[in-house]
């Protein structure tokens, strides 16, 4: 109750510098995101999933300015690979920067343009965003979708040829960007979606993504390698009868990241994975919260997340299994590891299980360790230097996310990317 | 080729002393022996030499080819021509065989200031050197040693001193924890390498692994100390009379 007051001020602080344009197809949703989130208030730091990370900088009513460098050395990811374009620049899609909107197999229109009822949107529009606010409340996703004027809607109906590549700009140095993107997978469709680059200097981001009876959906997403991110993402997932949801995020650098998954296996034989890999030198703070339903029967699911920490970088995971009653042959795995270059970083994680079916398998772990000494000796003793030989284990660390990403060449460019972090960020 | 004087060997972390003033010279081309009971320090020896971390050299010195081995870091050794195929070879997961093998081949070869070996190239080498071995392409696709038994860990291990060619081979306890046929294996890839240019220290309990590969000289090693030095005869008395004769005669 103490803190029920100054709640109240957050909220009305952060809205209050936000405009709220309440027309269109996307008006009901707009307007229940808005009292949903009045109702439940931004966070503080007493909110049992805001203990790690705190909210300030996301509560902040400006975004504070952020540098749009990175390492300096660094090449655009993922630039070797067909796809199609859209580009945003501080969350305002750029026409002339982009492909035009045409794919074979998919329908592509714009949340700020789409003026006219797309039915398919208008029933996912938020929808997913809602049902992910129980049990545990996410307020900057609700403002995500009461605020976002820009984003995509992709209605994908067959075998997309290539990856849609969703590409950030980050060019005002106090941009506030609120992004809202929609993904429809028919049933039997598939789609790979790639997200890259710095968005703005504050991102407030939902992803909803609605995978149909047998769908895939593959998503391979680079966040970086700017230093002075803030960014608070959610992807909110549904996924029916023997569909396929596979997320796979990379995250270099940036002060402030906080990345949210929730997902609803609701048909029988479905599958999620959800795969992360983080590395942060320095002021880095990184957190993914993570949220697995099984509500079908003989469904499984993956949560693998892996951090690489140095200089009193920060790494969180909150990671949780829900097998609701019924949901028998859930094959559930969740495991969270961090890799401590030095004593001064900290990794705090919270795995949680909570199972309502008797006749399922989950796993789940959680590590923090410093690197193999033993290992390192190996190599070395074969001729490695020690540099590479850290550089070499540090990798092998990351592996079992990175194997996470179907797709090899594009595997292949994560990885690159990570060597070249690495090759920056030597002892 | 090697030459250890006087060396005296403390560990770091507590204040026991190890190896307390051992001498020992390995010519080019010959194979060494160092047999001797458990904790008399023979493999304190060889980490020492390899550059491991946790012993404090407290006095003495090691050489090779007229250079200061302990100094040097371990890369460095490796590129100077040290080998170490270890008693526990060591389970790395993430990294692939063939990675950490080129990885290390062409470190050696840029310290040498050689140029880097070409994929197709290195390809061919490791299939020659492994088929000798009977390591199977399985085996080098998966993880450093994960999964491995006993006896392939120890093929791998001569498999990376076939490819590595060092100069000066240390085998710590190579024979332990292998089978007749996985002895003679490992042994028979041992033999093929031994050349005039290159030298052997074989350290292990049993006179078993000197039936294979036969040393020109034999030291028994007790109490961090070379005790007693003489031809593959002594490994046969060993053998016979087990540590504890030959350990008392030298009391005397």
């Amino acid at each position: 109750m103490a803190e029920a007051k100054p709640k109240d001020d957050r909220t009305a602080a952060r809205l209050a510098g936000l405009s709220f344009a309440n027309e269109g197809w996307q008006a009901p949703a707009r307007g229940d995101a808005l009292a949903r989130l009045t109702a439940m208030g931004v966070p503080g730091r007493r909110d049992e999933y805001w203990r790690y990370t705190d909210p300030a900088s996301f509560n902040a009513p400006e975004a504070m300015a952020a540098s749009t460098a990175g390492d300096g050395d660094d090449r655009p990811v993922f630039e070797g690979i067909d796809r199609l374009k859209l580009v945003f620049v501080d969350g305002v899609f750029d026409a002339a920067a982009s492909d035009p909107l045409a794919l074979d197999h998919v329908e592509i229109s714009l949340l700020g343009a789409a003026q006219s009822d797309i039915h398919w949107a208008r029933d996912l529009y938020g929808v997913l965003e809602a049902r992910g606010q129980v049990p545990v409340k996410r307020p900057f996703a609700a403002l995500g979708t009461a605020f976002a004027t820009e984003g995509v809607l992709l209605r994908v109906t067959g075998a997309v040829p290539k990856p849609v590549a969703l590409i950030y700009i980050h060019r005002a140095e106090t941009s506030d960007a609120i992004l809202h993107h929609c993904i429809r997978v028919e049933p039997g469709a598939e789609v790979t979606i790639l997200e890259s680059g710095p968005a703005a200097a504050r991102l407030t981001k939902v992803m909803e993504v609605d995978v149909a009876e047998g769908g895939r959906f593959h998503h391979i997403r680079a966040q970086g390698p700017d230093h002075e991110r803030r960014a608070c993402t959610h992807i909110f997932a549904r996924v029916a009868g023997k569909g396929l949801f596979k997320s796979f995020t990379l995250t270099a650098n940036g002060v402030m990241t906080r990345n949210e998954a929730v997902i609803e296996l609701v048909g029988d034989d479905a599958v999620a994975h959800v795969a992360g890999a983080a590395v942060g030198d320095g002021r880095f703070h990184h957190d993914d919260t993570v949220f697995v339903t099984h509500q079908g029967q003989a469904c499984e699911s993956r949560q693998v997340f892996k951090k690489v920490l140095k200089n009193g970088a920060t790494g969180v995971f909150q990671g949780k299994i829900l097998v609701k009653p019924g949901a028998q042959k859930t094959d559930g795995y969740q495991i969270s590891q961090s890799l401590l270059l030095d004593d001064d970083s900290v990794f705090l994680a919270k795995p949680e299980l909570e199972i309502y079916a008797d006749d399922v398998k989950c796993s789940h772990g959680s590590t923090s360790g410093a690197i193999d000494e033993t290992a390192l000796f190996y190599l070395r003793s074969r001729g490695v230097p020690l540099k590479a030989a850290q550089s070499l284990l540090v990798l092998a660390f990351l592996a079992e996310a990175i194997q996470e990403i179907e797709n090899e060449e594009i595997a292949e460019d994560i990885q690159q990317l990570l060597e070249a972090w690495l090759a920056r960020h030597e002892h | 080729m090697l030459e250890i004087k006087n060396l005296h060997v403390k560990l770091e972390d507590e204040d026991k002393v190890i190896l307390k003033g051992v001498n020992l010279t390995v010519e080019a081309g010959k194979v060494h022996a160092i047999m001797g009971p458990n904790g008399s320090g023979k493999s304190t020896l060889s980490y020492v030499l390899s550059g491991r971390g946790g012993y404090v050299v407290t006095d003495g010195s090691a050489t090779m080819d007229g250079h200061e081995l302990l100094g040097m870091e371990p890369e460095e050794r490796a590129a100077a021509g040290l080998f170490l195929a270890f008693q526990y070879p060591v389970e790395i997961p993430g990294v692939g065989n063939m990675t950490f093998l080129r990885t290390a081949l062409n470190a050696q070869r840029k310290a040498r200031g050689e140029d880097e070996i070409s994929a197709g190239d290195f390809l061919k080498l490791v299939r020659e050197k492994a088929k000798a071995l009977k390591i199977d392409a399985d085996m080098m696709k998966r993880p450093v040693n994960v999964g491995f038994s006993g006896g392939e860990k120890k093929r791998n291990e001569i498999l990376q001193m076939a490819i590595l060619e060092p100069k000066m081979c240390i085998l710590d306890e190579t024979d332990s924890g292998l089978d007749v046929d996985a002895l003679k294996l490992v042994s028979d890839g041992v033999n093929a390498l031994r050349d005039a240019g290159r030298s052997f220290l074989v350290i292990t309990h049993y006179q078993r692994l000197l039936d294979h590969i036969t040393p020109d000289v034999v030291h028994i090693m007790a109490n961090g100390r070379i005790v007693k030095t003489g031809g593959p005869e002594l490994a046969l008395e060993v053998e016979k009379n087990g540590y504890a004769d030959l350990l008392d005669a030298e009391a005397v």
